[in-house]
């Protein structure tokens, strides 16, 4: 079925089968691979993008239930990896393997555009449905509390 | 060496990686001169650097960079890197990263191979000048005329310095003489790791490219009897169905589609000899065993006479699960096979091992096979194997023609490892008068896996000065396939050993760092990381109500550390909140690199501690998904301090240190906090009640 969505910015149609999990839609059929498989359950949280806003698991959201809302993904957080996010985890050179930083760095995008000043509760909250296996926590979770200075203007 | 000036675009085997400078900049640069295997420069003084390690997060295209870099002088503002092909330069007899060896077994040949090239391109120098080469400095890839303050970039001299001889022994750098070594700089490959331009494996496209993805027989060495696809060949985007003997491959136009109907082909399997192994028959199997002598791996003293005579006996029975590594991108190969060649683009930790794999499955000769490395999504041994190549190399042979990636799921991933083996050890100690240990008796059942001794380091090679010290092992082979797992044996021997040594200590009432000083008192880098991590986490100072402490040690892949956790039960719920950790890996080349290595290996060893196992019944593994083999995550993660001792020995690994110590540095102060003794990993709730 043919579907027209906002992805990045600017208008998409695909014409896929309804049911298709958006993550696959992104990296098979657009080539957008910044946003990973990692179980296809929602469970690990690699595959995390915006839907209209909020941190969403692409690979259990059906590409028909995207059509007319806004997606955006890790190529487009930021044209030149700017977000205070992306700045943060640069500064703190968080990735280890990488796999699973998109989805890192979407949920925390969405958690400090949601709170200013993340306590280490609320990351813990919103940040605990992203599994690292190369254990790079302690560097995200210094990394957003950066990220929240850096989106407040500090330097 | 030969020599030659290398004029290259992208060739099959120096396929072009360097996506974390952006895709502008990915193109080789032209008309670049290889001065040898490791560094060419290009006329715009761009050094290109071949990075001959697998990068799965541990730092290697950053730190064997610095190595060269630094050796060279050349400006880290202007380099670049790239994953070669399989050549015996980059490693014998295996090309591949693998036991924490990188900068320990590079060390000495980076330096050297960068010392060599900086040597051509001063003599190259000297030469334009017409001055003795002593009058020839380097500074930020040139090479400057020191009376006359002349300049030549190494893109200048790049092209006739390839053409000399190469120095049989170049000055190499002093310590006090190193710029990068030592340092940290950002890592080269972040960039692209946080805007998700990075390629993995699993990113791999090229045009004209299917998806496959294979149904295997969920019992271990069992295979395809029959199978009907029809309802997978009615699915749209499914191009062809068929049997690759321990499965049913399907390929599609799209990963979905191909995930997708490898559930609708019907199966019948042959499930073979193995359907009967479970966990509860496994373990009863290895605790008989475990009554019976078995073949020595060490033996030193007598120990029978000193338990004979020992003022107090200590019996303990330590055990632990197969585990599965897991890492965070599934299993992945994108294969392209024709008559003549073999291209496979992977992440893989072992070049020559997919090379050979791939030659088994094709029967081409190595020198018609490419291995295109591509960024890893973690490793911890997994992409070691051989076995998701020689399967995606039948696809493709399958598909002749056409390239095919073979994607696993997560199901897939969990289900058909290459596991850490289960382990069984029955441990008896003798304590003289005072407490202290006269006699060990160890006796191993674990299933055989790697190099003859891996399934009992970490007990066999113990450093505690026991006088009487026997270790025993049993290795039975019960068709689970088992294969490193980072740290290897230590990732169980350590646990067995530190808890019980434990048991030790507390059987008299010892404080367990006094203990392990005692015993360790011949052992200078042991009693320095323990007294490290003992003194930076406040030993024997008080705690907040309700917290308790717990300490580890071990020496495993030429590095030791030792680690202090701090740990409340409440309800039977452990919480780690700190591990301090200290270690000693000699020469450090990035510090930073090292506090991430040690950082993670702590929370890899967390999830076998306190979460995760696999479970085998009728023959298969239980465990489908992260809902049933949890990793750690955020809010279990407790503050992590390293603590990197000084040093001037020969670099010792990270990669694989500090996984080993971290259960037994938690358990032990689980213990201190409940006086209940885990001996079985994980830890139960139910073991703390």
């Amino acid at each position: 079925m043919a579907i027209t969505f906002n992805l990045n910015g600017r208008a998409q149609s695909v014409d896929v089968a309804g049911d298709m999990p958006l993550l696959w839609v992104l990296r098979d059929t657009l080539a957008l691979t910044g946003t990973k498989f990692g179980c296809g359950m929602a469970l690990c949280g690699a595959c995390t993008v915006h839907v209209n806003g909020a941190p969403t698991r692409s690979c259990i959201t059906q590409a028909s239930s995207v059509a007319g809302k806004n997606v955006t993904t890790i190529e487009g957080l930021s044209p030149t990896a700017s977000h205070p996010v992306q700045r943060a985890w640069v500064e703190m050179d968080v990735p280890q393997c990488g796999y699973c930083q998109s989805g890192q760095i979407m949920t925390a995008a969405a958690l400090v555009a949601k709170t200013a000043k993340p306590s280490d509760a609320d990351i813990d909250e919103a940040m605990r449905g992203n599994i690292c296996r190369c254990g790079t926590y302690q560097s995200i979770r210094k990394a957003i509390h950066r990220a929240a200075q850096l989106q407040g203007g500090q330097a | 060496m030969k020599r030659r000036i290398f004029l290259q675009t992208t060739g099959a085997t120096g396929l072009v990686l360097g996506f974390h400078l952006g895709k502008a900049e990915a193109q080789a640069p032209a008309g670049r001169a290889e001065i040898n295997a490791f560094i060419s420069v290009a006329p715009d003084n761009m050094v290109t650097l071949q990075i001959h390690k697998s990068e799965m997060g541990q730092g290697v295209v950053t730190s064997v960079s610095q190595i060269l870099a630094d050796e060279l002088d050349a400006d880290w503002t202007k380099i670049r890197t790239e994953f070669p092909g399989v050549k015996p330069v980059y490693g014998t007899p295996m090309m591949g990263t693998y036991g924490s060896l990188t900068i320990r077994g590079s060390w000495n040949q980076l330096r050297q191979t960068a010392a060599q090239a900086r040597e051509m391109l001063v003599q190259t120098a000297a030469t334009r000048w017409n001055v003795p080469v002593t009058q020839v400095r380097t500074e930020n890839s040139t090479a400057i005329n020191t009376q006359t303050n002349a300049r030549l970039t190494y893109g200048a001299l790049a092209v006739d310095a390839a053409k000399l001889a190469v120095p049989a022994r170049p000055t190499l750098k002093t310590a006090a003489q190193y710029k990068l070594i030592g340092t940290s700089p950002k890592r080269l490959d972040t960039p692209g790791k946080v805007n998700g331009t990075t390629m993995f494996g699993m990113d791999y496209k090229m045009p004209g490219m299917l998806y496959a993805a294979v149904e295997r027989c969920p019992v271990f060495e069992g295979k395809v009897r029959t199978f009907d696809a029809t309802k997978a060949k009615a699915m749209a985007g499914v191009k062809d169905v068929f049997s690759i003997g321990h499965g049913v491959a399907v390929v599609a136009d799209n990963t979905w589609t191909a995930l997708q109907a490898k559930k609708a082909v019907v199966i019948t399997w042959d499930e073979g000899p193995r359907a009967g192994n479970s966990t509860v028959g496994l373990r009863k199997m290895f605790a008989d065993m475990a009554a019976t002598v078995g073949k020595s791996a060490q033996n030193s003293g007598n120990v029978d006479t000193a338990l004979a005579g020992a003022a107090k006996k200590l019996e303990a029975i330590y055990e632990a699960p197969y585990l599965s590594h897991a890492p965070m991108e599934p299993l992945n190969a994108t294969v392209r096979v024709t008559d003549t060649k073999c291209d496979i683009w992977v992440g893989t930790q072992i070049q020559t091992v997919a090379m050979q794999a791939a030659a088994a499955a094709t029967g081409l000769k190595d020198d018609q096979i490419s291995i295109h490395t591509l960024y890893l999504g973690g490793g911890f041994g997994r992409r070691g194997g051989e076995d998701y190549i020689h399967e995606a190399v039948e696809v493709g042979k399958h598909m002749k023609g056409t390239p095919v990636k073979t994607v696993w799921s997560r199901e897939d991933d969990l289900q058909h490892d290459t596991y850490r083996p289960m382990s069984y050890t029955k441990f008896t100690a003798g304590l003289d008068a005072e407490g202290w240990p006269i006699a060990l008796h160890a006796r191993i059942v674990c299933p055989p896996f790697g190099q003859p001794g891996t399934a009992t380091e970490g007990i066999r090679d113990m450093k505690y000065a026991i006088p009487n010290f026997r270790c025993e092992e049993h290795s039975p082979d019960v068709g689970i396939p088992v294969s490193y797992w980072r740290s290897v044996g230590y990732s169980q021997n350590t646990f067995f050993m530190e808890a019980f040594l434990d048991e030790l200590a507390n059987a008299t009432n010892k404080d367990p760092v006094e203990y392990r000083r005692k015993l360790l008192a011949s052992q200078p880098r042991m009693l320095a990381v323990l007294n490290l991590a003992a003194e930076k986490a406040g030993w024997g100072t008080p705690l907040p109500a309700g917290r308790f402490r717990g300490v580890a040690v071990v020496s495993n892949i030429g590095s030791y550390n030792a680690q202090v956790a701090e740990v409340s039960v409440t309800a039977g719920k452990i919480k780690v909140h700190k591990i301090v950790c200290a270690v000693d890996c000699g020469i450090v080349v990035n510090p930073a690199i090292v506090a991430q290595q040690i950082e993670s290996g702590i929370v890899y060893g967390l999830g076998p501690a306190l979460k995760h196992g696999i479970t085998l019944d009728r023959g298969r593994v239980s465990n489908t998904n992260f809902n049933s083999y949890d990793p750690t995550r955020i809010d279990e993660t407790p503050q992590i301090e390293v603590h990197i001792v000084p040093s001037t020995a020969n670099p010792g690994g990270t990669g694989e240190a500090s996984t080993p110590t971290t259960p037994p540095a938690v358990l032990n102060a689980v213990f201190a906090a409940t006086k209940k003794r885990v001996r079985m990993l994980p830890a139960r709730a139910a073991d703390l009640a």
